[in-house]
């Protein structure tokens, strides 16, 4: 940082505008954003899901996907309008002097193909390097970007490679011409947290070190906090506002970005085991599980128990069963070995052994919405089901069970009984999902991240929402979550699970709180926090080789590149 | 020169200046290529390759103002909103629906005569039933080709059902010598035995769409059940069900019917029954992949946590969100079932004469075709007519339920 | 490799186990004939005399899987038992015949495999151009129209009218090559309409799907020229589905070829099966079934293989 080029403008963007082709018409989704970039910056492009930030990103190189078109005002990019560049101009920047770090990077790097014959591809193309010397060019920015075996990665093929790697490949390929400016589009939405911040510390450190401008596009305050100099808040296809990153952090201006900062603040008093004889609702003892017919076992000996009235988040990364337990609970998985007990009756291991009433008690909320609701049931349909099959609810009495379940879930029971899921924003369709689950009148319900896939104010309203819903009904939660934000605002206990094994669990306030078990350390410190400085410090702490796969297997990678 | 092939360039080369001034990019592109084909065509065949070219324009022009036409047309109906009107009442529609139905059997059965007019009625209102607000936004953007294919399935619809009152003469009443030419009462000629071939080819709508449509909804029903069940079941039945389509499905169906026909002989409910056979593999395969594309949904779990039973999961969760794919299917179904039918009579395996139907018709006349005449052609074009027409409407229903994304 | 060979081998037994079991399904099809087949082909007016003589001629006495042992082990060596019509080896009249069907097929596959995969190629460019839109109509109504409506309009025009190849495909012993290919033209032409349509419509399909995906959009912000990005990024992971429309539609091809024979009189397999389904000779039928459905599964399991040894996640095991 700190070069002397740095206060040259090298991106002007001026009241862009990109149409989208819907429905049989092109109807505008970004409405005229501004955007100025200097060289060597970074700016954080944020905004929720449909903000328009990856369309914005893709329109700073000129390119508008299939069914997208720029309509109107103008991208300047060091001096050359990139509306109106020819094609063949327009490509030859492409690659050259803006690259570009897709989400998924392994559905984004030819199969067909090893990665650095990818990575040479465009330095070869553009004849600035001869094809070993890109080569070798590879193979430093794979050193610099702390990839293992630097020499021999690059001569694999991409499902090879673990997906944080790739990520690094992928920002490694988009170096390869040391481009003045580089679009990263959510590179790491896909990964593990502990995944997450290699990948983002070597980021960083190639960014700062060829002074190469960025866009930097996510959903995660935390993540851009690390990564840029300037945010830029967007809010469906507008700007809400723009500042650096570290005033926006301290005193947002736009109730918008208040409401964002404000998210976490939620937290509610966490609740101890009933003292007396109280039988824990659902107890789960030493259960293994696997799928299909293969020996390994995604599940080994897991125990918890769930007492009435209580919230119990299960946490750890993907693939370390937290999932496959709930399964397990719900009869979809029987478990190998082991047993689950339902108020002190050992429940039947599969679903369709289980009766009505057993059925009954335990319910599930989904994480995604859409998919949790069927599409061609009316609201009215959705939530009166239950109540009719386990109540034989009938006519009047059934419309007023769900006039009585949508006033619980704070929505309009005579604006939303006539209604379908696809005419609901996210939020009221996870409320008529929690609705659904009510109807049965049930005394424990097993979350399934029911808020990673919502917008974070929306999130906070159903966190809410649950709280007061068990403090009415005094019901159990099950929460399964790999946010750890959610699980301080909402839980009393903590099960941390990882690779389908137990690795601690106790009392929210005890887990928070250290020393803990190495495993629970990583991943609480692996998680983002809004400081700016949260990266730098902890990299510190734990020194750059000690991050991500490294400290997770605990064997030593490669030493440093500098 | 004559004055034809001086007016005929004129023509084409004004129409190409007017589409270059007017910037209409594609029109006149199309317009001057056809000037620079005209030429060589010219050339080469003389006058009378003009003519062949201005005679196919004038056709293809017909058709367009026609699908046009009948594309506004449908657009007005829609507007309506008859449809909506119609199954606002689920319960008074499907009454409607089953009492036209029991109808036509009876009528059917007891000969009242009346039988036409009631199938008339249960395809309009079932047709009109789909007319509302959102079909009228779709029909607006359709391309002429889907416009035109539906309005030629609505015209062989009106011929097959009324044939009997279109036809002047019966579909195997002999009328005059064999092969006899083309006059006013016998509007496309006579046939090898002196029957009167527009009287046949409009019986044809009747008999061999019939018999195609037939063979259709039963292999539809057996496919997708199979299917469906399959797909909500899963395990052993689903292996199963699987490993047997697979089979039917490796030998070629043509194959497969002629050697079935051998040993069940050429009855025509034989043919319905292995028609079906043969295509239902296919109709479960797409059943079941659309169907596997539901089951895995969210919505389905939390039914089958409830402990509701498979029927009730296959009516009301996972069909209504399969229909899309499924009609669409079955028109691309039918397109297969109709030529391998016509295949099958062409080869004298199909329908038995003296019922008139299509394909027989072409083989019972093929001799014809050496002499330079049409006659066995025409027949033959009724086939491919009404199959590219489904295509079209098919082709249409796919690209729309694709997203538009392509 | 081991593990792309176990698959291989794996997908090729699953291969002759479906061909078994097709056997078996043809030779028991004609058991299920009502009575047996000497009584079905002599017919109700033949005394029990004549019938007992030709159950002893065909060994009906024997039990149907002995029977049905003997005929899969003959037909392992092309010997297909003998014709109930003529009396000559059912071997001995089809090996010449299924000859000219496969020289048929090899004729019109030769002309439409490439032909509709450049176009196909090309079509999927220039998607939802006019130029995509004509194509889309004209396979379309390719597709729509039955084979003999084809090999009609073929032999009214290029025959009746024009006079310029021969309606009826006669093939005498020894006529050269050049000739042969004359006399054939048009029922491979009649072939190739049908089967270029589904071609290109498939590979199109294919190219289309391919374009989608991401790597291929990353290809293009990386500035690779189209060309590149088709040569290099599309071509390379598009080998399995154009293997697969390939095989697919020859295998289409095995079944056309059946109408196209009866419409140009071409003395091929697939006459001699109609023919003989119309005489109900069952030997013939179940010689011809088994050969057409042998050939199917063979070009559908080559596409299989085909997918599998190009697919670059089994060739290169982690």
């Amino acid at each position: 940082m700190g070069s002397p080029k740095k206060n040259e403008v090298l991106l002007e963007i001026k009241d862009l505008r990109i149409e989208g082709y819907a429905d049989e018409e092109w109807i505008e989704i970004v409405h005229g954003i501004d955007l100025t970039l200097h060289r060597g910056e970074v700016m954080g492009l944020i905004g929720e899901s449909g903000a328009g930030k990856s369309t914005i990103g893709l329109a700073a190189m000129g390119f508008a996907r299939d069914g997208c078109r720029i309509s109107g005002g103008s991208v300047e990019f060091d001096g050359m309008e990139l509306t109106t560049t020819p094609k063949a101009d327009l490509r030859a920047l492409r690659g050259s002097r803006i690259a570009y770090v897709a989400q998924s990077a392994a559905a984004s790097f030819n199969p067909a193909q090893k990665l650095i014959d990818q990575h040479t591809e465009a330095p070869v193309h553009y004849r600035m390097k001869k094809r070993l010397e890109a080569q070798e060019d590879a193979m430093e920015l794979y050193e610099r970007l702390r990839l293992p075996n630097p020499t021999e990665i690059g001569f694999r093929y991409p499902h090879q490679v673990s997906g944080g790697q790739l990520q690094r490949a992928m920002t490694a390929m988009a170096m390869a011409c040391r481009p003045d400016l580089i679009i990263f589009d959510e590179p790491t939405t896909a990964l593990d947290v502990t995944t997450q911040i290699e990948v983002l510390a070597a980021i960083r450190d190639i960014v700062d070190q060829f002074n190469t401008a960025a866009i930097y596009i996510t959903h995660d305050l935390a993540v851009v906090a690390q990564m840029a100099d300037t945010i830029k808040v967007l809010l469906k296809g507008n700007e809400v506002e723009e500042a650096s990153t570290v005033e926006m952090l301290e005193n947002p201006r736009e109730d918008y970005t208040k409401s964002l900062w404000a998210v976490r603040s939620f937290k509610r008093e966490q609740r101890a085991r009933p003292t007396d004889a109280t039988q824990p609702i659902i107890s789960v003892e030493h259960i293994d599980a696997s799928y299909g017919n293969s020996d390994v076992k995604v599940l080994d000996d897991v125990s918890f128990d769930i007492y009435p009235g209580m919230t119990v988040a299960v946490v750890g990364e993907s693939g370390s069963g937290k999932s496959t337990t709930a399964r397990c609970i719900t009869g979809l998985l029987p478990p190998t070995a082991g047993r689950i007990l339902f108020d002190g009756q050992e429940l039947p291991a599969r679903y369709q052994d289980r009766s009505k009433e057993q059925l009954r008690q335990v319910q599930m909320i989904y994480q995604i919405a859409d998919t949790a609701l069927n599409p061609q049931m009316r609201i009215g349909d959705i939530i009166g089901r239950p109540a009719e099959f386990y109540g034989n609810l009938r006519g009047g009495a059934l419309k007023n069970r769900v006039d009585e379940l949508l006033d619980l879930i704070e929505l309009e029971p005579s604006k939303f009984y006539y209604r379908y899921p696809s005419e609901l924003s996210g939020g009221q369709k996870q409320r008529i999902g929690i609705a659904r689950a009510l109807a049965a009148d049930p005394r424990m319900i097993i979350c399934d991240e029911v808020t990673s896939a919502l917008d974070q104010l929306v999130a906070e309203g159903i966190l809410k929402l649950l709280d007061r819903l068990q403090e009415e009904l005094d019901l159990a939660y099950m929460f399964i979550t790999h946010d750890l934000a959610t699980v301080r605002s909402i839980a009393d206990e903590v099960v941390v699970m990882k690779q389908g094994k137990v690795v601690e669990q106790g009392p929210k306030d005890e887990m928070f709180t250290p020393p803990h078990h190495p495993y629970t350390d990583l991943l609480l410190s692996s998680v983002p926090e809004m400081d700016p400085n949260w990266l730098t410090a902890l990299l510190e702490e734990r020194g750059v080789d000690n991050i991500g796969e490294a400290a997770d297997t605990g064997k030593s990678a490669l030493k440093p590149g500098e | 020169m004559s004055m034809f092939v001086v007016g005929y360039y004129a023509l084409l080369i004004a129409a190409a200046c007017a589409a270059a001034y007017f910037k209409q990019r594609s029109a006149f592109v199309v317009l001057f290529s056809l000037t620079l084909i005209s030429f060589v065509v010219g050339i080469i065949g003389g006058q009378s390759a003009l003519w062949t070219i201005t005679v196919g324009a004038g056709i293809l022009a017909l058709a367009a103002g026609t699908s046009y036409a009948w594309r506004e047309f449908l657009v007005i109906l829609a507007d309506t909103n008859i449809g909506k009107t119609l199954t606002g009442n689920q319960l008074t529609y499907s009454t409607i629906i089953g009492v036209l139905l029991i109808g036509v059997l009876l009528s059917y059965w007891m000969s009242w005569g009346v039988t036409e007019y009631l199938v008339a009625l249960l395809i309009v209102i079932v047709a009109a039933s789909m007319l509302n607000h959102e079909s009228a936004k779709a029909l607006r953007t359709a391309p002429l080709t889907a416009s035109f294919g539906m309005f030629v399935v609505f015209t062989y619809a009106v011929m097959g059902i009324f044939a009997p009152l279109i036809a002047p003469y019966g579909q195997a009443e002999v009328v005059t010598q064999a092969f006899a030419p083309a006059d006013e009462n016998l509007l496309l000629g006579a046939d090898q035995l002196g029957r009167d071939m527009f009287s046949r080819v409009v019986f044809g709508a009747r008999n061999s769409v019939g018999l195609a449509l037939a063979a259709t909804v039963l292999a539809f029903t057996m496919g997708a059940i199979a299917g469906l069940f399959a797909a909500t079941r899963g395990g052993w039945l689903d292996q199963v069900i699987g490993r047997i389509a697979d089979i039917i499905m490796s030998v070629p169906s043509l194959i497969f019917a002629l050697l079935m026909l051998s040993i069940f002989g050429t009855n025509l409910i034989v043919v319905v029954v292995v028609v079906a056979v043969i295509y239902s593999p296919r109709v479960f395969r797409l059943t079941r992949a659309v169907a596997g594309n539901v089951v895995v949904m969210d919505y389905i779990e939390a039914a089958r946590l409830r402990g509701e039973k498979t029927w009730y999961l296959i009516r009301k969760e996972i069909l209504p969100n399969c229909t899309a794919p499924l009609i669409a299917e079955f028109g691309l179904e039918f397109c297969f079932v109709f030529l391998l039918v016509a295949g099958l009579s062409f080869l004298g395996l199909g329908i038995q004469p003296p019922t008139a139907d299509w394909g027989s018709m072409v083989r019972e006349n093929a001799t014809l075709i050496s002499f330079g005449e049409i006659t066995p052609l025409i027949p033959a074009a009724a086939i491919a007519l009404l199959t590219v027409a489904v295509n079209f409407v098919v082709d249409w229903m796919l690209y729309r339920s694709s997203g538009l994304k392509e | 490799m081991s593990g792309v060979l176990g698959i291989v081998l794996k997908r090729l037994g699953l291969g002759l186990l479906t061909l078994l079991i097709i056997s078996i399904l043809i030779f028991f099809a004609v058991e299920l004939l009502p009575g047996d087949i000497a009584q079905a082909v002599l017919g109700q007016g033949a005394t029990e005399e004549t019938v007992n003589a030709m159950r002893q001629q065909l060994g009906l006495d024997r039990p149907a899987p002995v029977r049905y042992l003997e005929w899969l082990a003959g037909a392992v060596q092309g010997d297909f038992g003998v014709s109930l019509i003529s009396g000559n080896s059912v071997g001995n009249v089809i090996g010449p015949r299924f000859l000219n069907t496969l020289f048929l097929a090899g004729y019109a596959a030769l002309i439409a495999v490439p032909i509709s995969i450049i176009l196909g190629v090309i079509v999927a460019l220039l998607r939802n151009s006019l130029f995509d839109r004509v194509a889309n109509v004209m396979t379309l109504t390719s597709i729509s129209s039955p084979e003999f409506f084809l090999g009609y309009i073929l032999i009214l025009y290029f025959s009746v009218q024009w006079d310029m190849f021969p309606s009826l495909a006669s093939l005498g012993p020894d006529i050269s090559i050049g000739e042969y290919l004359y006399r054939a033209f048009l029922p491979a032409l009649t072939m190739v309409l049908v089967v270029t349509a589904h071609m290109m419509r498939m590979t199109r399909a294919a190219i289309i799907n391919l374009l989608a995906s991401p790597y291929i959009e990353m290809a293009r912000l990386k500035g690779t020229p189209a060309w590149k990005v088709i040569v290099f990024h599309a071509l390379p992971n598009a080998w399995a589905p154009i293997i697969n429309v390939v095989a697919l539609n020859l295998a289409y091809l095995i079944t056309g070829v059946v109408l196209v024979e009866v419409v140009f009189v071409y003395p091929g397999i697939g006459q001699l099966l109609v023919d003989a389904v119309s005489k109900r000779d069952f030997p013939i039928v179940q010689a011809c079934c088994l050969i057409f459905a042998a050939t199917f599964i063979l070009l559908n399991l080559t596409a299989d293989v085909g997918a599998i040894l190009t697919n670059p996640r089994l060739r290169h095991p982690k």
